[in-house]
């Protein structure tokens, strides 16, 4: 048994050593928001935050926690940067099917919290890594935009 | 297993002792109403309490039916889209069959909008009209002075909510031809800004429910080791270093010996066991060709007469190219592709008190998996129930007829004592590696031009592995030797071309394949527009001009994509090119015509980059104006994407590439802005989840060789082309 920080709750888990985060918060903790889409760093869509920081949960290992503050889609609606970027998604209908965006959103909401007002290029470069199957790319640049909108208003 | 066809899309009510109002067909195929849901299979329920619920029997994987057929019942019933809901239908195959395929139930083909529009609509509108006559005989007024809206019985000077009567409606019978409203009447049919996607919210806030998110009491998960090979067999397993590790619960090959099942108890420790278990394969009846060597084949068959003729006297037409002043001379080269959705493949059997099992999945073909466990595990129909929930994408590979995943998951539960739920997990390198791919296929053109650059005559061989044939498909999509998927957008192309012969050959299996978002349009199309740019150039004739005189509108195909053609022409403001290099291209697929130009940076000296794409599709009436951009948007994506940069190939019969470091999708900044005009149109809806992929990769093809860059033949393009 071990205790992990989770979207502002201390959870038990009894996950072993070298388990990937991923699979602790959905087999163990049954969050099934984060996603798996690769296991190799390679998608994003298993993209949590640790410590506000976006992070690949299928590279991350339960041992390696101690003391960190893990935060997962369930949870970012209480953010007020999340709540926007939420509200971006709604209004331009960024999703198709769905699977890859936990992850764009919690990538968008950690480039938003350190840079309010991206360029197409900035969010280009940070959302490299969150690959969309659907290619609802533009979609995804455009709701980060309007995100920033929402936020500076 | 036979199903009554039922052309006009008869409905039927029902109603029950909870006051519950379903419309939908009888099991005499008409249309019905009651309060009863085992009297009828419902496309619309409405609650006593006034809650719409429409019905679903597309799943959804991105594309929208979730939102589209939702609309058709809101617009005839008289709600808004905030005052319904859905959920997706059952697996019922006398019911939910897709009018486009007969005797199923099933998504694919881009005919979801296209086979549901008159059933949805006339569902809504009986639900509509036995609740205006249950207000009028209670009220004593005439049900003709009365109307639905925004969930509200109105006229006569009274009004009250649906709820008010939905008891009493669920005792009429259903109107046998209900009024469907006309499109002056419609509030959100083809209205833009009116409807949002109805699984917006849930997808997210992380509540939406994929099979790969099943978390059943006491489930074990199955991963399996797949052969390497296709055609490889299990010679023996050493499970000893898997032994003793948590969670392992045991190995055994499947019963058919294509890989062995690894169980555990979380999906982790499934797959840590599987790495740890070491199988010896035979593989005396394993394919052992390499990619280069079934593209040698290919290339070799093409060269050849063809076995089959689909189109026109090849020898004839030869002649005729031969003797011509011109000849354009192209080979080209489409390598396998995998369709690797976002959500690896994954479904979950739970066994029911009564002995049955219940499938959760995001079926795409309900009425095969259905059939499929029901052979497996030795059960009657009637008690395999399945339910389909959220699939994450698919581009074809959910739907096919060999059920290829629900079937292992069938034979691993069937190792067990059938006490536990079994989940079965793919994980991406499952996935990449594990077959169904879009087959390899060649083309050969050869176009004769008179001595003004006119074509004379279009010599065009194909070669690949036919989809269809040995299928349960094959009756339906194979004549006189033809698949039709493989010759489809050529041998039925609208262009007026003098004199064009179309040849098939289909070479030997050498992986199990499938249809690929698009399917034959993926690579024909790419070669039509690719060949009518080489003519244009070599002609000295503008691409635009060429097309729009090969569609000379003698047919309303031709005139459709003439006019896609011109409006993205005006978009992409086509007549003042400046310096900026533009890619045309245009298809007819699954009804519909979408037209495209790709405008890309680079080519010459510097990296390509593609910095804008313009649409234009014409897919009949547009249901949901912003849904068909969104489907447009993301079939260019897949089509590009796939065009730069992705091909399976094979060592020895082993493939290559593992997971999305090899296979890597597109990124987000390898494409600029997209710009779709959805066209006005009063023809019956059309397909828009493929019809965006076919124009992508020859528009981009064009660009680039416009742009100063090489012309692509053989793809992926990366081979030849740098991407920025
Ligand atoms: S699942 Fe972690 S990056 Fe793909
Ligand atoms: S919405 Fe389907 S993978 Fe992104």
């Amino acid at each position: 048994m071990r205790e992990l920080r989770l979207n502002g709750k201390t959870v038990k888990v009894e996950a072993e050593n070298g388990t990937p985060l991923l699979w602790v918060i959905r087999d163990e903790l049954k969050l099934t928001g984060t996603k798996f889409g690769c296991g190799v760093a390679a998608c994003g869509a298993c993209t949590v935050h640790l410590d506000g920081e976006p992070t690949r949960s299928c590279q991350t290992y339960v041992e390696d926690l101690d003391g960190v503050e893990i935060t997962t889609i369930e949870a970012i609606s209480g953010d007020q940067v999340g709540a926007a970027v939420q509200q971006a998604w709604t209004e331009l209908d960024v999703v198709q099917c769905g699977y890859c965006q936990s992850g764009q959103i919690m990538s968008a909401v950690g480039l938003l919290t350190s840079n309010p007002s991206p360029t197409a290029e900035e969010i280009d470069t940070h959302m490299w890594g969150n690959a969309c199957r659907c290619a609802t790319y533009q979609r995804i640049r455009a709701g980060v935009q309007r995100a920033a909108e929402i936020l500076e208003a | 297993m036979t199903v009554r066809m039922n052309r006009r899309g008869f409905i039927a009510t029902a109603a029950a002792a909870a006051a519950v109002l379903y419309v939908g067909i009888s099991p005499n195929g008409a249309l019905a109403a009651s309060g009863d849901a085992t009297a009828l299979n419902p496309f619309v329920r409405i609650d006593a309490d006034g809650r719409v619920t429409a019905i679903i029997k597309h799943f959804e994987m991105g594309q929208g039916p979730s939102t589209g057929l939702t609309t058709l019942i809101a617009e005839e019933l008289g709600v808004t889209m905030d005052q319904i809901g859905f959920e997706f239908a059952p697996s019922d195959p006398q019911v939910y069959n897709n009018l486009a395929f007969g005797p199923m139930q099933g998504t694919g083909g881009s005919t979801a909008m296209a086979n549901s529009f008159m059933q949805y609509r006339n569902a809504g509108a009986a639900a509509r009209q036995v609740l205006i006559e249950a207000a009028a005989a209670e009220w004593d007024v005439d049900a003709a002075g009365l109307d639905i809206v925004d969930g509200r019985i109105t006229g006569g000077g009274k009004s009250a909510p649906i709820a008010d009567f939905v008891a009493a409606a669920a005792a009429l019978p259903a109107p046998a031809e209900p009024r469907l409203r006309g499109p002056d009447e419609w509030r959100l049919i083809g209205k833009e800004g009116t409807v949002k996607r109805k699984d917006t919210p849930a997808k997210i806030d992380g509540t939406a429910q994929f099979a790969m998110d099943m978390q059943l009491d006491d489930q074990l998960v199955v991963v399996i080791v797949h052969a390497p090979r296709m055609g490889a067999t299990v010679a023996s397993v050493d499970t000893s270093a898997a032994d003793g590790m948590s969670g392992f619960a045991m190995a055994k090959p499947l019963p058919d010996n294509s890989g062995v099942a690894v169980f555990a108890d979380t999906t982790w420790q499934a797959i840590r066991a599987r790495d740890a278990i070491t199988v010896e394969w035979d593989n005396s009846a394993a394919e052992m060709r390499s990619s280069d060597q079934i593209r040698d084949e290919l290339i070799a068959a093409v060269s050849d007469t063809s076995t089959w003729a689909p189109k026109g006297d090849q020898a004839q037409v030869a002649a005729a190219v031969e003797g011509a002043a011109k000849v354009i001379d192209r080979t080209f080269y489409f390598p396998l592709l995998a369709h690797a959705p976002m959500e690896p493949l994954t479904c979950t059997i739970e066994p029911t008190d009564n002995g049955g099992v219940i499938l959760h999945d995001g079926a795409q073909f309900p009425t095969f998996g259905h059939m499929t466990l029901s052979q497996v595990l030795d059960l009657p129909m009637e008690k395999i129930a399945i339910r389909t929930v959220m699939a994450g994408g698919s581009f074809g590979r959910r739907a096919n007829a060999t059920s290829d995943y629900n079937r292992e998951c069938a034979m691993a539960f069937a190792l067990t004592d059938r006490s536990r739920p079994v989940k079965l997990v793919w994980t991406r390198e499952d996935d990449i590696k594990g077959g169904y791919y879009r087959p390899a296929f060649a083309h050969r053109v050869r176009v004769g031009l008179n001595d003004r650059g006119g074509i004379i005559g279009w010599d065009h061989r194909i070669a690949g592995q036919s989809i269809m044939k040995g299928t349960s498909m094959e009756q339906m999509a194979v004549h006189d030797g033809v698949d039709h998927s493989s010759v489809e957008g050529v041998a039925d192309t609208p262009y007026a071309v003098p004199s064009m012969s179309v040849g098939l050959s289909d070479v030997e299996k050498a992986t199990s394949v499938l249809w690929w978002r698009s399917v034959g349009h993926s690579h024909t199309a790419y070669v039509m527009e690719s060949m009518i740019d080489m003519v244009a150039q070599e002609s000295g004739a503008d691409p635009l001009a060429l097309r729009l005189s090969m569609l000379p509108g003698e047919t309303p195909a031709q005139t459709r994509m003439a006019s896609v053609l011109k409006a993205v022409a005006d978009m992409a403001d086509w007549s003042n090119t400046g310096d900026r290099a533009l890619g045309l291209a245009v298809h007819h697929s699954f009804g519909s015509f979408v037209a495209q130009v790709a405008q890309v940076s680079g080519g010459k000296d510097a990296p390509v980059r593609i910095e804008k794409v313009f649409a234009a599709v014409d897919c009949g009436i547009a249901v949901n104006p912003d849904v068909i951009r969104a489907q447009i948007e993301g079939g260019i994506g897949f089509g590009m994407g796939h065009a730069m940069r992705n091909q399976i190939t094979l060592t020895e019969g082993e493939v290559d590439q593992f997971n999305f470091p090899d296979y890597e999708p597109l990124r987000i900044s390898d494409i600029g802005a997209i710009e779709v005009q959805v066209m006005a149109s009063a023809e019956a809806p059309s397909g828009v989840g493929e019809p965006g992929v076919p124009p992508a990769g020859p528009a981009l093809a064009n660009a680039i060789a416009r742009a100063g860059g090489p012309r692509v033949t053989e793809l992926p393009m990366m081979t030849q082309v740098d991407f920025a």
